[in-house]
């Protein structure tokens, strides 16, 4: 005990003592945090339009309006002819084309019908499909608009009509945001963890003072302890700074229990830094090291289901997301913060996290040689 | 009663299936007696560091066995890292702790105090005392060494293993460090200290030449050099080069190598005369021709067994 008592003393001071490493352990977290979801927005905003009008009408002119008053469009061109405003789209000043055809007005009130054509730029896929979405559903309020207006709908509709209308739950505004910022916590919190601990080791490989640790008395598991408890502490802060973060900066209060939340983040830390540790205790240099964590968080952090949902995921990238931890940690942020879930219902995540955490550390440990 | 005893080790790196691998420790068996001061003397590359390894338990003998102070190095590892110290060739301590933190660590890590042994180090950490709130990293390379020694005799161990410990070490602080190593001896520690310098193998009790893993001679120094069975030559002339390329065509030469600023020759002859030699190298060309006859050296010793 007293040994290990010194043991964290002296990871502790060495921590402390390098100063670039506490600013990045604590500074980093809180850039990526404040930056990141602001950036990382899925809304297709500021789509660019352009718009050739044949018609010129009072409806026509109705109709641009509630477009770009949507908020979803930019008006990047009010063009005579459509190969006109196609030029737009070759040089990328516009992404879609609205062309209202003439007697645009005249034929949807007397012929009762209308036909307007888009053209969308799809090479930016998300963009394209997004813009046209907005589009076709804009113009299909602005059509319901007109037939209020026109026809006196009758007492009793003479065909059934069932009206479709979702009501949004957890994330009533569908704020990104709220959306993503529990999960890139849960990674910034994975990263801190799984990096510093990995290095750690193979630094004392590189710099030789295992060679002395190794013909010392300490055993493997204390040696091991004494590496796990302060990246566990650390990363436990920078959960809490985030935490922190999250509420004051977007306004994310944890609806179900923080004791559950602590609960999760304590043992799923302690899968992360296994990881770290076995990672470490293949590698001899910090280079190899790096490189072979760089390889699995990315993998972790793309299956994770951070920012494309598992479940429109191939099968077999399904399987695989079954074995990456950060996807579970993921999960009960969005569970705990969000949804207000309590213990039993993250109860199956806290298992399978438990049962990573035995199997990555043993093995670290069983992979730890002080001979060889 | 002895200390260490190593017998037939051997040890081969990076054997695989079609590969030999490299043969570092080739069957080598020596003891050392208690309170002795044992040297290792060998180029790099002889296997001394292995050797070492092997008897602080960091690495396994692919066969052959070994004791420290009665415990096998392969079964009783756990007591013998309690009870050894342990100086790597390579500075290994933690640079970004203090004189005083490292020494204190190792200490804890062996389950006692600074103030326990201090009698051990104390003539030693007198001198890096003043500094004890420096950085390990932040020290002179002299300096770097005496704390290393202090870690490594702060647990009051029986044997010291000692690698290399004045490679890269300024000349003063090399014969300090000697002088350091035989007050210990006094307090009855068994060192085993590896070396390249054959210089220091003079200090040492008794010494093992190694080289290519194999020991080629095991005794006192005093004994290794009364050993030598010719009487050994030191010739200088104006040319140096010239000078050992007429000393390898002389018809009585036995061996004949360059030693400093003088070459070392050796002659089949037992009633060689030096007038013989001077006469040849000047009718070589050579001038200002000076021949002695002097005692061999560990070095020269070595040299003799190599060839």
């Amino acid at each position: 005990m007293r040994t290990l008592r010194f043991l964290l003393r002296k990871e502790f001071r060495q921590i402390f003592r390098d100063k670039a490493i506490v600013s990045l352990i604590f500074f980093m977290p809180m850039v990526q945090l404040i930056l990141m979801p602001l950036a990382a927005d899925y809304e297709v905003r500021n789509i660019n339009l352009a718009v050739v009008d044949h018609d010129k009408s009072s409806y026509s002119q109705k109709l641009i309006s509630k477009v770009v008053a949507s908020g979803y469009f930019r008006l990047a061109g009010y063009n005579q002819s459509f190969k006109e405003a196609f030029g737009l789209i070759e040089s990328d000043e516009a992404d879609l084309i609205l062309e209202i055809p003439q007697d645009f007005e005249r034929n949807l009130i007397r012929e009762d019908k209308q036909k307007l054509f888009v053209a969308v730029n799809a090479i930016n896929g998300t963009k394209a499909n997004l813009g046209g979405a907005y589009l076709g559903s804009i113009i299909a309020d602005f059509n319901a608009g007109i037939r209020m207006q026109l026809v006196r709908p009758p007492k009793f509709s003479t065909f059934p009509v069932i009206e479709v209308v979702a009501s949004n739950w957890f994330n009533p505004v569908l704020n990104y945001k709220v959306f993503i910022v529990p999960g890139i916590l849960a990674i910034l919190v994975t990263m801190v963890g799984g990096f510093l601990s990995a290095l750690n080791i193979v630094r004392e490989k590189e710099i030789g003072t295992i060679e002395q640790i190794n013909v010392t008395p300490i055993k493997k598991h204390i040696f091991i302890l004494g590496k796990l408890i302060p990246f566990w502490v650390l990363a436990n802060i920078v959960f809490t700074i985030g935490l922190i973060l999250a509420r004051f900066v977007y306004g994310i209060v944890p609806v179900g229990s923080l004791l559950v939340l602590y609960l999760f983040i304590a043992i799923y830390l302690l899968t992360v830094l296994g990881f770290g540790l076995l990672v470490s205790t293949f590698c001899d240099t910090q280079q190899q090291a790096m490189f072979i964590m760089f390889f699995f968080m990315m993998l972790f952090i793309l299956l994770g289901g951070l920012f494309t949902s598992i479940d429109s995921m191939p099968d077999w990238a399904k399987v695989i997301t079954r074995f990456n931890p950060v996807r579970y940690m993921i999960e009960v942020m969005r569970m705990v913060i969000l949804k207000g879930s309590g213990l039993m219902d993250v109860l199956p995540h806290l298992g399978i996290v438990s049962l990573m955490a035995v199997v990555l550390n043993g093995w670290a440990i069983l992979n730890y040689k002080k001979t060889n | 009663m002895e200390a260490i005893v190593v017998k037939n080790i051997t040890k081969t790196y990076g054997k695989g299936k079609k590969t030999d691998g490299t043969l570092a420790v080739d069957n080598v068996s020596f003891t050392v007696g208690k309170g002795e001061l044992f040297g290792l003397i060998g180029p790099d590359g002889a296997g001394k560091t292995s050797i070492f390894r092997m008897l602080t338990t960091l690495l396994v003998p692919d066969s052959g066995s070994a004791t420290v102070d009665g415990h096998d190095i392969v079964s009783d590892f756990r007591q013998i890292r309690s009870t050894v110290g342990y100086m790597p060739g390579k500075f290994s301590l933690y640079q970004d702790l203090t004189i005083e933190e490292n020494l204190n660590f190792f200490a804890t890590v062996f389950g006692t105090t600074i103030e326990e042994n201090y009698h051990l180090i104390r003539d030693i950490y007198v001198q890096i005392e003043p500094f004890k709130t420096r950085r390990a990293g932040k020290l002179s390379g002299g300096m770097k060494q005496k704390l290393a020694l202090c870690c490594a005799l702060i647990h009051k161990p029986t044997t010291l293993f000692l690698d290399e410990p004045t490679t890269g070490v300024d000349p003063v602080s090399r014969k300090e460090f000697w002088e350091m190593l035989k007050r210990l001896k006094a307090q009855d520690i068994t060192i085993i200290v590896s070396t390249p310098y054959m210089d220091e193998a003079a200090l040492c009790d008794r010494i093992a030449l190694i080289q290519g893993g194999k020991i080629l001679s095991i005794d006192t120094p005093q004994r290794i050099v009364q050993s030598y069975p010719e009487q050994l030559f030191a010739v200088k002339a104006n040319e140096m080069y010239r000078l050992l390329q007429a000393l390898e065509n002389y018809p009585g030469i036995l061996r004949s190598y360059a030693f400093g600023e003088y070459a070392h020759a050796t002659f089949r002859d037992p009633d060689f005369k030096t007038d013989d030699l001077e006469a040849y190298l000047t009718g070589q060309g050579l001038t200002s021709v000076r021949i002695e006859a002097i005692e061999a050296t560990i070095e020269d010793s070595f040299i003799k067994l190599l060839n």
